[in-house]
């Protein structure tokens, strides 16, 4: 039996040497650290752990409190929302600009190479937006707009905007081209065979990558305050920076319900557009 | 429907009218009145949002930019910034896969002796649901949050940022651990526990070669993401690139964040890459 066996594959060179490679490199990085966690392994440290944890309950409760909670967790609420429509609303039009999409292919065979060269550029930009992070776009808009949900707000929308019209410019050149080349080859234009050819086609994937967005728009957004960028987040710094565990442990079970409700209320909708 | 009738310009007028021309109306006008208390509540509505002074004073922040700071001593601060990044990523994932697969694997399904009906004991799912809820907990609190708290811990530097990093991965890698072993691992795994096998065995002889390019792909792609994450951990002071574009911004030092920011997404795109070599690597048979 074993001989109607095929031979065992051999690995490569490459293969062999990843193992190896990659302890090398863990171990590399972490005797480069200079790692203490004496603070946590001290005889008395237990106790002063336990301490510090129990610090966090129980979460506070009292109204006035939660009213200012409830105003922070709908701040974020907005911020995310608000953020990911902006970004929708620009990446969209990039998004079809930038594609090789059905309604372009018939305008392509007539055009010269300029588009494509602004198309490169234009893909160059894409990346720049979405390779800062968030929380990065928000530090730095702090300076312009100042403290506060705005900057948060636009924060979102810079960096979803680079990762969606990426994604939406995708979800555009995977489409069946057919319905849009009839519209352009009749003579419709390129708007036209856009809004009429492509869009109607494209929907619902391109609001399922904006919900997408969304979902992980929540959780970004309950983080900008950090930085100063309004929000849960700044509740959160607020309140570690004045030892205030009790409040800290309320915002953060804030954050956990505002990011599984817009989770949930996200599935309700990707539910019913695939419907 | 019917045909609408044909004039000269291809269909007659009474076709272009939107039959639902009311209830879309509707829908803008319903969108316009929840949007304007989301866009106040959002900041967007601020009549100070822009006005001149901070305009003059971020156009003197970005004209700083050029040129990026290139001074050597600075450059090497920079390298040495971004390799503790990547070293608090890879020893934090470390961490995360030496605590997190054994907990995937307990709680993964595709295991249970129980499950196949061979083994009539509750203390199996005793053990599975807690570590199920652990998991949940451990993911749910975001790396920054548990920085925050580790911070305060353990002090600044890169050691809150390993913990965060790892606590938030072992969330992550065990959940995926055990999905992806009940996904591509069931068969291979009941197959040995039905002749007998102990659930060791079945982990170390089914379970782990049917899913073991599932589970290193997907720890390649992790790597990558805990790359992305420790680099803005150092905003809440947990070393790293972080840290270091937060001390340039607060003493608007356009240029060195100039230079910071062309590391980060160097950097990005670095892990990037070399993520996307592992697995290409792994994938390819002999």
């Amino acid at each position: 039996m074993s001989e109607s066996l095929p031979p065992r594959p051999r690995p490569s060179i490459a293969q062999r040497c990843l193992p190896i490679g990659v302890l090398a490199f863990v171990a590399a990085c972490v005797l480069s650290l200079e790692l203490s966690f004496a603070a946590l392994f001290d005889p008395g440290a237990g106790l002063q752990l336990a301490a510090f944890l129990g610090g966090f309950l129980p979460p506070t409760h009292d109204l006035p409190f939660l009213r200012t909670l409830g105003h922070a967790t709908l701040e974020t609420f907005a911020m995310s929302l608000v953020g990911t429509a902006l970004a929708a609303a620009v990446a969209l039009p990039l998004a079809a600009l930038l594609a090789r999409p059905p309604h372009r292919i018939a305008a392509r065979r007539t055009r010269a190479v300029p588009t494509d060269l602004l198309r490169a550029a234009g893909r160059l930009g894409l990346i720049a937006l979405r390779s800062v992070p968030e929380l990065v776009w928000a530090a730095l808009l702090l300076v312009a707009v100042g403290v506060g949900p705005a900057s948060g707000t636009l924060a979102l929308s810079l960096h979803s905007s680079g990762v969606l019209a990426r994604l939406q410019a995708e979800a555009l050149e995977n489409l069946d081209p057919a319905p849009a080349e009839a519209l352009r080859l009749n003579g419709a234009s390129a708007l036209g065979t856009f809004l009429h050819g492509t869009l109607p086609l494209a929907a619902p994937r391109l609001l399922s990558w904006t919900l997408y967005r969304w979902e992980s728009n929540v959780r970004a957004a309950a983080l900008l305050g950090l930085v100063g960028a309004g929000g849960l987040g700044q509740s959160l710094h607020v309140s570690f920076s004045l030892f205030r565990l009790h409040d800290a442990a309320a915002i953060v079970l804030a954050m956990l319900a505002l990011i599984a409700g817009v989770d949930a209320l996200s599935f309700r909708l990707r539910r019913s557009l695939m419907r | 429907m019917t045909e609408p009738p044909r004039t000269a310009d291809g269909y007659g007028s009474s076709a272009l009218a939107d039959p639902r021309l009311s209830r879309r109306l509707g829908i803008v006008l319903l969108g316009v009145v929840i949007a304007v208390p989301l866009l106040a509540s959002a900041g967007l509505l601020d009549g100070d949002l822009v006005d001149a002074r901070s305009l003059a004073a971020s156009g003197r922040f970005l004209a700083g930019f050029w040129p990026p700071a290139h001074d050597l001593p600075f450059l090497a601060r920079v390298l040495d910034a971004a390799w503790s990044t990547i070293a608090i990523a890879t020893a934090g994932l470390a961490v995360a896969l030496l605590v997190g697969a054994p907990l995937g694997a307990l709680a993964a399904e595709a295991l249970s002796r129980r499950r196949r009906g061979r083994y009539d004991d509750a203390r199996v799912t005793l053990v599975r649901l807690p570590i199920r809820a652990l998991l949940i907990v451990l993911r749910g609190v975001p790396e920054l949050v548990w920085a925050l708290l580790l911070v305060r811990l353990v002090g600044l530097g890169p050691s809150a940022g390993v913990a965060a990093v790892a606590l938030t991965g072992t969330g992550l890698v065990g959940k995926a651990f055990a999905e992806i072993l009940d996904a591509t691992a069931r068969e291979p795994a009941g197959a040995l526990l039905d002749n007998g096998a102990s659930a060791t065995g079945a982990l170390l002889f089914g379970a782990l070669p049917a899913g073991a390019p599932d589970l290193l792909s997907y720890t390649a792609y992790r790597w990558e993401c805990a790359v992305r994450t420790s680099a803005v951990l150092g905003f809440v002071g947990a070393g790293g690139l972080g840290q270091e574009i937060d001390l340039a911004l607060r003493q608007f030092d356009g240029s060195r964040v100039a230079t910071l920011l062309l590391a980060l997404v160097l950097l990005v795109a670095l892990a990037d890459r070399a993520s996307t070599g592992v697995r290409r690597t792994l994938e390819r048979d002999g």
